[in-house]
C-alpha cells in the first residue's frame, strides 16, 4: 500500500481499541520471568557452548603478538576466535569500527578475540590467560584539544552540516537583545539492562542466531555483509530486546563473535558481553560543545538564530547532529546552523535516544531561558512568542501539526507555573527550591513496514513482522491494531516479532517504530479484509466488529472465512512525498522543580511533568511509560551522567553501573504527563507520530533551568553537578 | 591479603608520555596473584543442595558459580535476570530464607540448606502473584529486563518495613518505618530500571501495599 | 575467576587453621565485595574458606556497658538493631545510607571493614594501580579523579575507602577484634586500623596474613545527636562524594568523622575541639595538610559546607 494522500476516515478511527490504555500483551510472561531473551534460550539448540569476549587494553595501536597457548590449554576451552583465525571479515556498512579487531587496534575494549569453553566460568578464566603485547599508537581522545581540527562532515542522511537563511552575522550584531553562550554535554551511555547477547548455531552454511537487536533486516544484511555469505543463510530471531535505546541498532561483538565461535568450536556458541566491557566495546552518544547565538528584539522576537556544534568520532564516523531542532523549533528571519566533525580515537560514537535532538536541545533551550532572563520576559511566553506553523527555512512548507504552545501553555497551567519567584530565593528548609521549563522538539520519521497477517477457523488472527519491542510496547499496538483492523477482541489476536523470517518491518530507532509498523499492520489489514470478503462472497463494504463480518443482513464469524484453509495476506506500506510538503514533528514541554541543597549543592528533582502533542497515541498507557522513561533519562542527563574521558589512555573510565551513575528510584519523584489530543493524518493511516524520543527531549534543559531558578547558578557544563555550583551558592548561615 | 613486604616505587604517577609514543608495551590483565597457578586438569567442583520454589535441587557445581548462573544455566531458571554480574544492577535479585538478595555476588556452594525464591516461584502467567498483576497493571517496566528483579525487591521491601528495618529516609529510628512513596523509593532505588519505568512501579507497590498514592 | 578450592568451616578455629593449612586462602562471608573482584581477577584466592555460618552472628551487651557485634553480623541487622538504633544512631545512619537493601542483607560486619576501594583504575586490570600490582604506578593521578582522596593519600596512591559503616565505627570508637592462627587475640582500635599507602597501598589493614576478624566492639553510648550526612550525585546507591557523621552533644561538643577523602575513615579528634565554635575550624583541623588535584578539590569546602549543614540539624 502506498500512502501518499493524507488519510481519511478509515477503521482505526473507531478507536475500540486503538487508543485506549492498554495492558501490555506480553506483561505476564515478563513479570514472571518467562519472556526469553537472548542468553536465556536453552531450548533453541542444543549443547550449548559458552564464549567470552577478550577486549583490547589499549586504545589505538597494534597487536605485536598474542599468545595464545596458556588459554587453549585452559580446562575446558574449546576454541578461540582471533582476526588471525577467523578468516577474512568485512566491515558492516553500519559499523564504523570493526566488530572483531586485530592486528590494528581502534578503540578501548575493541573485541580481539573469543574463548569458547564448555562453561562460563571457564571461558571467564580461560579469556584472562590469552596474553597480548600491544603497540601503543598515538591517539586523541579529548574533544576540546581537538576542535581546531574539526572538519566540516559530509551530508548524512540527506542533512546538509550547514544550514544559513537571510544574514544571521548581520542580524545578529544589529540585535538589541543578544545572547551568546557555549554549553557542554559529555558522552553519555545507553546502558540498557540488557547486555548485548546473542546464541549462533550452523546448520552446514545456514546461521541462525538468536540475539537482541533494535533492526531486524539491517543486521541480517550487515551480518551477510561481515561474513561474506548470502542474506538467505541467516536468521535473526529477537522477540525480546532488554532495552536498546540505539545501543542494539547495529550488530555488535556479540552476534559476529557468537556466529564465529559456533563456527569453529562446531557447536552453538552462546555470548553475552560482560558489563564492564559493554561502555567501551559498544557505541555511545557523543560529547558535544555547542555555542549559541540568539538576537531578540526588545519585546522578544527572535531575529537571528545561530548555533553550532562539534563532535567527534573515529574515522569515518560522523557527527553528532545537535543543531538539528534549531532549525525548525522558532521563528526568526536569520538563521545558521554548522556542525563540525573532529577524529577522535574514543570507541565509536552513534545513535542514542533522540540523537541530535537530545544533546541540541540541552544547550539550545538553557539559551532560551537566558535570553528570556535578559529580555525580563517569562520563558514560556518567549517561546510562545517565537512559534511558527511553518518551517522556517521553507515557509511554504507547513508542519502537518504544530500545538508547542498549547503544550507550554497547557503545562503551566497544570504545573502552577505562575508561582515560579526569581531566581535564588524560594526556600523549603534546607533546599532551595526553583521551576524550570523547556521545549521539546523531535521530528517524526516514517519508513516503509510490512507485515503478514494470517486468519484462523478459530477467528485468531496472527501477525508476523520482523518489528521489535524493545520495551516499547510494539507487541500490544500491533494486537490492537490488528483487533480495530479485524474487529476481534484483543485476546484474538496472536503478535510474533523479531524474526528475520517475517515481512521486513521499520525496526526500532528514531521513534519511528510505533505509526510504521503499525501501518504495515494496517495495510495487512486492508489486503485481510479483501480477502475474507471475498472468501465469503461479501460485499466490499463489509463491516468488520464483534468477531463477526456484516454486510447488508448477513453476519458471518469470521473465522468462517477460513474453514477451508487459513487465510494469509501480506503487504508493505511505503510512503509518497507528504512528509516532504508537510513538515512532520513532535512536540512537548517539560516542566520541572527540583530542590537544591543551600549547603552541599545536592540538587533532587521534586516534581516533573510532560506535555505531549504527537498525533494519534495508539496506547496511552504505554506511551506515557515512554514519556516518564524518557524524562528520567533526561534527569540522568541532567545531573549524574557522564562517561569519564581519560585523555591519556583514552577510554571511558566509569565503564560499569557502579561508576556510569543513572537515576535510580529516588532520584525520580511522580511524573505526569499529558498528551494533546491529536490525530495527523499526514503521517499514515494510524495518524500517528513517535512519542519515545520526544520524551527525553528538553528535559535536561528544564532541569537545568530549574537548578538556575532554585539558585541563581547558571551551569552550562552537563551534568549540573554539586562541584560546579559550590563556590556560587549563598554563604554559610 | 598480600604478604607485607615493602617495595619502592620505581617513579610517581604513570607513564603518561607512554599514551602519547609509540612504545611496545606488555599489557597482560594485571591482578594480584603474579605466581601463575598450574593450570588445573578441570576445575574443582563441590556439591550443593538447597531448595528452589518448594523444590529440592541437587546440584554439583564448579565452586565458582554464582547463585545467579546456578539458576540460569544449570538449573534452567531463567526468569533471573544477570544485568551487569557485580552487585550494580539488581536484575539478579532472588529472596534467600525470606531475604532479597543479589544472587550475582554469591556462590551457588554456599547455600547448602536453603530456600531459594525466585520470579518463577512467586507465580505463573496463569496465577500471578499479586505483584507481579499490579506491575501488568501499572505498566511497571518496559522492556522487561528489571522486571524479576523488580517484583523479588518489593515484595521483601514490604516484609522489610513490617519487620521494622530501617532506611536511609527513615525520619525517627525509634519509630516503625512506614509504607510511604519515599520509603519504597529509597529501599528499591537497589533495582536500576534503564527504561525509567520507576514512577509506575511505585505505584504497582503502593497499589499491593493498600497504600493511598 | 580464577578457579579454587571450597570447604565450608563451623568455628573460628576451624577457619584460622584452614588457612595456615592451605596456601592462597581467603576468608568469604557475604562476598559482596570479593566474588566482585574475583569476577575481574583483582582478587585470586585459590582457597576460599567459607566463614558465613560462624555462630558470630550474635549482637550482645559487653560489661562495660557497650556492644559487642558478631563479625557475621549482616548489615541490615545490625542497623535494625534495637540497640543500635537508640544508642548507636550514627552507626544505624551510616549503614542504611550504604550499597542497596539486597547488598546490605548479605554484607558483614567484617567484610564491610575490610572493603577494598571503588577506585575504577583499581577495577580495571588494564590499568597500572600500585594497589592491585605494586609497583606498576598510579593511573588515577592524572586521570578521572573526582571521587579520589585528598587526605592521607600517598604518591602511589589517592584512593579512597568506601565504606560508611566504618565512618561511624570510628566516630563511635569501636574496636575490631580478631584471633590469628595461634589461637591468640587481639582487639585493634579502629583509628589503628588501617594502613596508609604510602609506598605500599596494596597493604591495607594491619590485620595478619589468616588474621580473622570475630568481632567489633563499641563502647558504651556517648548520648548526643546522631548524624550522618552522605553527600552524593545520585540520590542512592552510590558511593560517597563526601560523608560526614557526626555526634553532637548538647553543649555543642562532639565528634566527627570524614567518609570519601581518604584511605581509612578519616578523624582528628584535636579538630573536634573547635565543634562549638562552627564548622570552619573543624573542618580546617581535619583536612589540614590536603592536597587536591583539579577534580577534587571541591571536597574541601563540600566538607565544611556539609559539616556546617549537619551542625545546623544537629541544633535543630
Amino acid at each position: 500500500m502506498k500512502f501518499d494522500t493524507p488519510a481519511t476516515t478509515n477503521p482505526i478511527d473507531q478507536m475500540k481499541i486503538v487508543g485506549k490504555p492498554t495492558n501490555r500483551i506480553e506483561g505476564p510472561l515478563k513479570t514472571t520471568g518467562t519472556a526469553p531473551y537472548a542468553y536465556e534460550r536453552h531450548d533453541v539448540a542444543a549443547n550449548q557452548a559458552y564464549g567470552y569476549v577478550v577486549g583490547s587494553a589499549i586504545a589505538k595501536g597494534r597487536i605485536a603478538s598474542m599468545n595464545l597457548g596458556e588459554a587453549r590449554a585452559a580446562p575446558g576451552v574449546i576454541a578461540i576466535v582471533t582476526a588471525d583465525n577467523a578468516g577474512k571479515l568485512a566491515k558492516g556498512d553500519f559499523n564504523t569500527a570493526k566488530l572483531l579487531g586485530g592486528p590494528d587496534i581502534e578503540h578501548y575494549h575493541q573485541a580481539i578475540a573469543l574463548v569458547v569453553a564448555d562453561s562460563f566460568e571457564q571461558a571467564r578464566a580461560a579469556a584472562s590467560l590469552v596474553r597480548v603485547e600491544y603497540a601503543r599508537g598515538k591517539g586523541a581522545y579529548d574533544l576540546a584539544a581537538a576542535i581546531d581540527t574539526a572538519i566540516k562532515p559530509k551530508a548524512s542522511f540527506g542533512t546538509e552540516p550547514d544550514s544559513a537563511v537571510g544574514n544571521f552575522a548581520a542580524a545578529f550584531a544589529a540585535a538589541p537583545v543578544q545572547l551568546d553562550a557555549r554549553y557542554t554535554t559529555p558522552d553519555h551511555s545507553h546502558a540498557m539492562m540488557e547486555p548485548h547477547a546473542t546464541i549462533a548455531a550452523w546448520k552446514g552454511d545456514k546461521l541462525t542466531v538468536w540475539t537482541s537487536n533494535q533492526m531486524i533486516a539491517w543486521s541480517v544484511g550487515d551480518m551477510a555483509k561481515t561474513l561474506g555469505i548470502p542474506k538467505e543463510n541467516i536468521r535473526f530471531d529477537s522477540p525480546y530486546i532488554g532495552g536498546g535505546f540505539g545501543g542494539k541498532l547495529f550488530n555488535r561483538a556479540d552476534v559476529l563473535l557468537a556466529a564465529l565461535g559456533a563456527k569453529a568450536a562446531k557447536r552453538p556458541v552462546k555470548v553475552a558481553l560482560p558489563r564492564p566491557l559493554m561502555i567501551n566495546n559498544t557505541t555511545h552518544r557523543p560529547a558535544t560543545i555547542q555555542r549559541v547565538r540568539l538576537g531578540a528584539t526588545a519585546d522578544g522576537k527572535l531575529t537571528a538564530i545561530g548555533h553550532e556544534s562539534w563532535s567527534g568520532d573515529l574515522p569515518g564516523g560522523g557527527p553528532e547532529t545537535a543543531v538539528a531542532q534549531t532549525r525548525l523549533l522558532y521563528a526568526g528571519e536569520n538563521r545558521m546552523t554548522a556542525m563540525r566533525l573532529a577524529v577522535l580515537d574514543l570507541p565509536e560514537g552513534n545513535a542514542m535516544r533522540a540523537p541530535g535532538e537530545a544533546p541540541g536541545l540541552m544547550a539550545l533551550e538553557i539559551a532560551v531561558d537566558e535570553l528570556a532572563e535578559k529580555l525580563g520576559m517569562d520563558p514560556v511566553a518567549l517561546r510562545v512568542l517565537n512559534d511558527t506553523q511553518v518551517d522556517p527555512e521553507k515557509p511554504s512548507r507547513p508542519f502537518s501539526q504544530r500545538q508547542l504552545n498549547k503544550c507550554l501553555e497547557t503545562g503551566a497551567d497544570k504545573f502552577g507555573w505562575s508561582k515560579r519567584a526569581k531566581p535564588g530565593v524560594t526556600r523549603d528548609g534546607r533546599w532551595l527550591v526553583g521551576m524550570g521549563v523547556a521545549a521539546a522538539f523531535r521530528n517524526n520519521l516514517n519508513g516503509p513496514s510490512a507485515a503478514r497477517v494470517r486468519l484462523a477457523k478459530s477467528g485468531v488472527v496472527t501477525v508476523e513482522t520482523d518489528m521489535t519491542d524493545i520495551g516499547t510496547g510494539t507487541y500490544t499496538i500491533i494486537a490492537q491494531t490488528a483487533a480495530e483492523m479485524m474487529g476481534v477482541p484483543l485476546d484474538k489476536v496472536v503478535v510474533k516479532l523479531g524474526d528475520s523470517a517475517f515481512p521486513v518491518s521499520a525496526g526500532s530507532g528514531g521513534q519511528w517504530g510505533a505509526n510504521s509498523s503499525t501501518a504495515g499492520v494496517y495495510a495487512a489489514c486492508v489486503k485481510l479484509r479483501e480477502a475474507v470478503v471475498q472468501k465469503l462472497g461479501l460485499a466490499s463494504d463489509a463491516v468488520f466488529a464483534d468477531g463477526k463480518v456484516k454486510a447488508g443482513r448477513r453476519s458471518v464469524a469470521l473465522g468462517d472465512a477460513a474453514a477451508d484453509g487459513e487465510l494469509v495476506a501480506e503487504d508493505n506500506m511505503e510512503y509518497g512525498d507528504l512528509a516532504e510538503k508537510f513538515q512532520q514533528s513532535t512536540f512537548g514541554a517539560h516542566f520541572v522543580e527540583v530542590g537544591v541543597d543551600a549547603m552541599t549543592g545536592e540538587i533532587r528533582v521534586r516534581r516533573m511533568l510532560a506535555v505531549c502533542a504527537a498525533g494519534r497515541i495508539l496506547n496511552p498507557k504505554a506511551a506515557r511509560s515512554q514519556v516518564i522513561g524518557a524524562m528520567t533519562m533526561g534527569a540522568g542527563a541532567a545531573l549524574m551522567e557522564e562517561l569519564a574521558v581519560d585523555k591519556r589512555f583514552g577510554f571511558f573510565v566509569n565503564h560499569d553501573l557502579a561508576g556510569y551513575e543513572v537515576p535510580v528510584h529516588a532520584d525520580i519523584p511522580h511524573q505526569d504527563v499529558i498528551f494533546l489530543d491529536e490525530a495527523d493524518p499526514t503521517t499514515s493511516p494510524m495518524k500517528a507520530k513517535g512519542v519515545g524520543e520526544l520524551g527525553i527531549c528538553g528535559v535536561a534543559a528544564a532541569v537545568a533551568n530549574a537548578v538556575y531558578n532554585a539558585t541563581g547558578v547558571r551551569v552550562r557544563n552537563y551534568p549540573i553537578t554539586l562541584d560546579k555550583l559550590l563556590g556560587k551558592l549563598p554563604d554559610m548561615v | 591479603m598480600q604478604t607485607p613486604e615493602e617495595f619502592e616505587l620505581s617513579r610517581r604517577g604513570v607513564l603518561v608520555g607512554g599514551a602519547a609514543s609509540v612504545a611496545t608495551v606488555t599489557l597482560v590483565p594485571i591482578g594480584t596473584a603474579t605466581a601463575a597457578t598450574p593450570p588445573a586438569k578441570s576445575p574443582p567442583t563441590a556439591k550443593v543442595a538447597f531448595e528452589v520454589n518448594g523444590t529440592v535441587r541437587e546440584l554439583e557445581l564448579d565452586t565458582r558459580t554464582s547463585l545467579l548462573d546456578a539458576l540460569r544455566e544449570h538449573l534452567h531458571l531463567t526468569g533471573t535476570k544477570k544485568g551487569c554480574d557485580h552487585g550494580q544492577c539488581g536484575a539478579c535479585t532472588v529472596i534467600v530464607d525470606g531475604r532479597r538478595i543479589n544472587s550475582c555476588l554469591t556462590l551457588a556452594v554456599m547455600h547448602e540448606g536453603e530456600k531459594i525464591t525466585t520470579i518463577e516461584g512467586l507465580g505463573t502467567p496463569d496465577k500471578m502473584h499479586a505483584m507481579q498483576d499490579a506491575f501488568v497493571t501499572h505498566d511497571g517496566y518496559q522492556c522487561g529486563y528489571c522486571t524479576p528483579g523488580q517484583i523479588c525487591s518489593a515484595v521483601a521491601v514490604l516484609d522489610e518495613i513490617k519487620a521494622g528495618v530501617p532506611s536511609h529516609v527513615t525520619a525517627d529510628l525509634a519509630a516503625a518505618p512506614a509504607v510511604t512513596k519515599v520509603e519504597l523509593r529509597e529501599r528499591m532505588s537497589g533495582n536500576i530500571c534503564r527504561c525509567g519505568a520507576y514512577s509506575n512501579i511505585i505505584d504497582a507497590i503502593t497499589d499491593v501495599a493498600g497504600v493511598k498514592a | 575467576m580464577k578457579s579454587f578450592t571450597y570447604e565450608r568451616v563451623d568455628s573460628s578455629a576451624a577457619a584460622t587453621a584452614a588457612f595456615a593449612r592451605t596456601p592462597g586462602a581467603r576468608f568469604i562471608a557475604g562476598g559482596t565485595n570479593l566474588l566482585d573482584l574475583m569476577k575481574l581477577e583483582i582478587e585470586t584466592p585459590q582457597h576460599l574458606i567459607d566463614v558465613s555460618r560462624l555462630a558470630l552472628d550474635k549482637i550482645e551487651a559487653t560489661p562495660e556497658g557497650g556492644l559487642r557485634i558478631g563479625a557475621m553480623v549482616r548489615n541490615t541487622d545490625l542497623a535494625s538493631d534495637a540497640r543500635v538504633r537508640r544508642d548507636y544512631g550514627l552507626l544505624t545512619r551510616a549503614l542504611v545510607a550504604g550499597a542497596s537493601g539486597q547488598l546490605r542483607n548479605k554484607a558483614t560486619t567484617a567484610g564491610n571493614l575490610l572493603q577494598r576501594t571503588r577506585c575504577p583504575y583499581f577495577y580495571d586490570t588494564n590499568q597500572p594501580c600500585n594497589k592491585r600490582q605494586p609497583g606498576s604506578g598510579c593511573a588515577a593521578i592524572g586521570g578521572f579523579n573526582r571521587l579520589h582522596a585528598v587526605v592521607g593519600a600517598s604518591d602511589a596512591c589517592i584512593a579512597t575507602h568506601p565504606s560508611d559503616m566504618a565512618v561511624a565505627m570510628r566516630a563511635l570508637d569501636a574496636a575490631i577484634e580478631t584471633v590469628d592462627a595461634a589461637g591468640k587475640a587481639r582487639a585493634i582500635p579502629i583509628a589503628d586500623f588501617y594502613r596508609a599507602p604510602a609506598k605500599t597501598p596494596h597493604l591495607e589493614t594491619v590485620l595478619a596474613p589468616g588474621e580473622l576478624i570475630t568481632a567489633v566492639t563499641l563502647p558504651k553510648p556517648v548520648g548526643g545527636t546522631h548524624i550522618y550526612h552522605k553527600v552524593r550525585d545520585r540520590a542512592s546507591y552510590a558511593f560517597a562524594l563526601i560523608a560526614v557523621g557526626a555526634i553532637v552533644q548538647r553543649d555543642g561538643t562532639g565528634r566527627v568523622a570524614l567518609g570519601g577523602v581518604g584511605y581509612k575513615p578519616w578523624r582528628v579528634e584535636a579538630a573536634e575541639a573547635a565543634l562549638p565554635r562552627g564548622a570552619k575550624p573543624v573542618a580546617d583541623g581535619l583536612l589540614a595538610g590536603a592536597k587536591t588535584t583539579h577534580e577534587n578539590a571541591y571536597k574541601l569546602p563540600l566538607v565544611e559546607r556539609a559539616l556546617a549543614g549537619v551542625l545546623a540539624q544537629a541544633k535543630g
